[in-house]
């Protein structure tokens, strides 16, 4: 669709000019041309902040960017397929770095869309029925997407310092510790991140479940109750299918946000990243303004384009062939 | 016919894009007003005070005075550490660059390899009062060796080992001369009771974890580079300075573990100001934190950081601040008037104090302290005990890969593992093969 309104544009401009000067007789003309005229700024800003960045990324990935080169591209070698042969040699440092990294990523993205599912979900639900202090309830739940991610996040760096954390200070208070964990360096900080990630994403998956909730008729509920239904019975055979067009969506998205999360571990972290926070677009971040390797940073990024057209493009047609058979 | 005009309109587009970047890499002075005599050139300067607002108050008279000298202005901008070398890259990549701009020293060789910056030849050496002018040792940073520098040294630095003189008088102790004796001495004034440590170090950050993994090896007359600029990390003395440094916190349990989140050296600086600590490393302008959180001019002594017994009298690399004009100026002389303005012996005397910087001009004597002695020892330090950082376009790998891997090492101890001899020579091998990559 997007392909039939690009070609449509660069043509679209002149004529619907010459034709506006002929006057009202030939209106139907101007009427054909419209739309393609009212859409054109936003083609226009697409490729200049969508399309050309990627093409460029995509170039950038095939030429040798080094430090030597950046003042004048123009000038630097064709790298061939050569980034992208290091960025995959896994024998190698630069690949296997970017190996685990992706492990890294794998993970935190699975578990940070599953947690933040599940409490969107159970808040979705436990706040449907009416009572008092709903309201309240629901807007308290919204503030972590109501917060500037980087006051939250920069806070939450606050709370789990070692010495001076409210974390640590508050699980030695219940005897559940003794106060001195690390939780941004080793192996804790992916469970910190998944935390934090986890705590920005979740009202989001809540916000949409609870709209989606909205639009399931009561008498379905009413019939199952007089059938006897339970409250976990009507929740699987009612909630959840009539759910279904609203999950598919937003799994996927959880899931492309978290998996290229790049505030939260440049935040919490900052220079000081633990390998066990390595995501991978901070990884890829690195590779190429620490080592002003911009070549092997695009290479990266365009692998990561790839792995993500594959996974959504898989997902779509999954759950695709699925609704149609349902 | 269709996809003709697409690809023509994409190629339209992108070639008006890149005409527009290639126009925004001729500066317009817009401040420069309408008649043609006036001048102004772009500044971005480092933060060497104690924060952003205080350079600025700095350094502003200081510019006013070089404008009523020569009637060139001065459009200062003060960038922080987090940013400046971001700033300075994409400056590069975009030609969109100020004039004149301070860079960490150790950047210099790396910065000179993308052929951005003004070389300092014969002429332009001339211009700005000619080599002789500075310390030879501060001016050999300035770019790789046996090339035109890129940059001339502004502020000179260096590190030097504060103690804190009543805690060593309690014990009963002298300051260290050896590295054997700094770590008895920090284990004796290592007292859990009273929440005491003997050091705190900043383990949790790469760029000071560098230096030291780059002192440490010096030490042990160890490079981590050949000849020919190819990286040699895994040397045994490498190796054995990194993990005699490690083994602060690992075998000889002198430095919290906490240290391992210290991202900057302030963190240090500040325990040792505020008592906890009784001896910390820094650079001499460890001197205005160190007073700011309290601690008196005479509380605290500085002795050259030491090496082992029989290993080689490195104490320091040579730290500072050079600057650098960008070749695509459009304002080259007044540029150059500018560099040798902020390199005059008067200016370097005015700017010494507020900055804490050791003089980088021959024969100029230390204002950064009242403290005779201190100043002394760290000219010392500064004039015979420094050596550069590897003087190679790769510089800056060699500084985040190594000292990323040292965070790491740091943090596997902190949090209770073990780092073993062969444990720092993997990781340093991963770290050369990320250089090796790289270049």
């Amino acid at each position: 669709m997007s392909v039939a309104t690009q070609e449509a544009t660069p043509a679209a401009a002149k004529p619907a000019k010459k034709k506006t000067r002929r006057g009202p007789e030939h209106r139907p003309g101007l009427n054909r041309w419209l739309p393609y005229l009212l859409l054109a700024p936003a083609v226009l800003a697409e490729l200049l902040i969508h399309i050309i960045p990627m093409v460029v990324g995509i170039w950038m990935s095939f030429i040798k960017l080094t430090k030597f080169f950046i003042a004048n591209w123009s000038a630097a070698p064709s790298a061939g397929l050569n980034n992208y042969k290091v960025a995959l040699d896994f024998n190698n440092a630069v690949g296997e770095g970017l190996l685990k990294s992706f492990g890294v990523t794998v993970v935190f993205s699975l578990v940070t869309v599953a947690l933040s599912w599940v409490l969107g979900m159970a808040a979705a639900v436990a706040l449907q029925p009416p009572f008092r202090g709903r309201g309240i309830i629901r807007t308290f739940f919204l503030v972590p997407y109501a917060l500037p991610a980087y006051a939250g996040i920069l806070t939450w760096n606050f709370m789990l310092q070692r010495d001076t954390g409210a974390v640590n200070h508050v699980l030695n208070q219940l005897h559940l510790s003794d106060g001195r964990t690390f939780w941004l360096i080793g192996s804790n900080a992916l469970v910190s991140l998944i935390t934090v990630a986890t705590w920005k994403l979740w009202t989001f998956a809540f916000l949409t479940l609870m709209a989606g909730l909205q639009s399931i008729p009561g008498d379905l509920y009413e019939a199952a109750s007089v059938d006897g239904a339970g409250n976990i019975r009507q929740w699987r055979n009612i909630t959840l299918p009539s759910l279904r067009p609203v999950n598919l969506v937003l799994v996927l998205v959880l899931f492309l946000w978290t998996f290229s999360d790049f505030n939260t571990p440049y935040v919490l972290f900052g220079t000081a990243q633990p390998p066990a926070g390595d995501l991978i677009t901070f990884h890829i971040y690195n590779a190429s303004f620490l080592t002003w390797n911009f070549g092997t940073g695009a290479a990266m990024s365009v692998l990561l384009l790839i792995f993500l057209m594959i996974v959504t493009g898989a997902y779509l047609l999954v759950t695709g062939r699925r609704s149609r058979r349902a | 016919m269709r996809l003709r005009s697409l690809v023509a309109a994409v190629a339209a587009t992108a070639m008006g894009i890149s005409l527009a970047a290639c126009g925004g890499g001729d500066k317009n002075d817009s401040s420069g007003g309408g008649s043609g005599g006036d001048q102004t050139l772009t500044y971005w300067a480092s933060n060497q005070g104690t924060s952003l607002d205080n350079d600025k108050e700095v350094l502003t008279p200081v510019l006013q005075k070089f404008t009523q000298d020569t009637g060139i202005k001065v459009n200062l901008e003060v960038i922080g550490w987090n940013d400046l070398q971001t700033r300075i890259q994409t400056a590069i990549t975009s030609g969109q660059a100020p004039d004149v701009v301070n860079i960490g020293n150790t950047w210099a060789a790396s910065l000179q390899a993308t052929d951005a910056f003004l070389p300092f030849d014969g002429d332009a050496m001339g211009a700005i009062g000619g080599k002789d002018k500075f310390v030879a040792t501060a001016l050999a940073t300035g770019g790789k060796e046996g090339t035109d520098p890129t940059s001339v040294p502004l502020y000179g630095l260096a590190y030097g080992l504060y103690y804190n003189k009543a805690m060593f008088t309690a014990a009963g102790l002298q300051p260290p001369k050896t590295w054997e004796e700094m770590v008895t001495d920090a284990q004796k004034l290592t007292v859990p009771a009273k929440k005491q440590w003997g050091m705190a170090i900043a383990a949790g950050s790469y760029t000071e974890n560098v230096h030291f993994a780059f002192i440490n090896a010096a030490q042990n007359k160890a490079e981590w580079f050949d000849k020919d600029g190819k990286p040699t990390f895994t040397g045994d003395g490498n190796v054995q300075g990194v993990l005699r440094y490690l083994d602060l916190m690992q075998k000889d349990k002198v430095a919290n573990p906490s240290n391992a989140q210290y991202d900057n050296g302030t963190k240090s600086v500040n325990d040792f100001a505020t008592k906890k600590v009784a001896m910390v490393i820094n650079q001499n302008n460890a001197d205005s934190s160190i007073v700011a959180n309290g601690m008196k001019a005479g509380e605290y002594g500085v002795v050259p950081f030491p090496a082992p017994a029989g290993a080689e009298q490195v104490a320091s690399h040579v730290a500072g601040i050079n600057l650098s004009v960008f070749k695509n100026t459009k304002h080259k002389d007044a540029a150059l008037k500018f560099v040798k303005y902020m390199t005059d012996a008067t200016t370097q005397t005015t700017l010494g104090k507020p900055f804490s910087s050791l003089p980088v001009l021959k024969d100029a004597k230390p204002v950064f302290t009242t403290d005779a002695t201190e100043a002394a020892t760290f000219s010392d330090i500064y004039n015979t005990k420094s050596k550069p950082l590897p003087l190679v376009p790769a510089e800056d790998q060699f500084e985040s890969t190594v000292g990323k891997a040292m965070n790491s090492m740091f943090a596997k101890i902190a949090t209770g593992g073990t780092v073993t001899a062969d444990d720092v020579k993997a990781a340093l091998k991963t770290a050369q093969d990320q250089v090796a990559a790289g270049s």
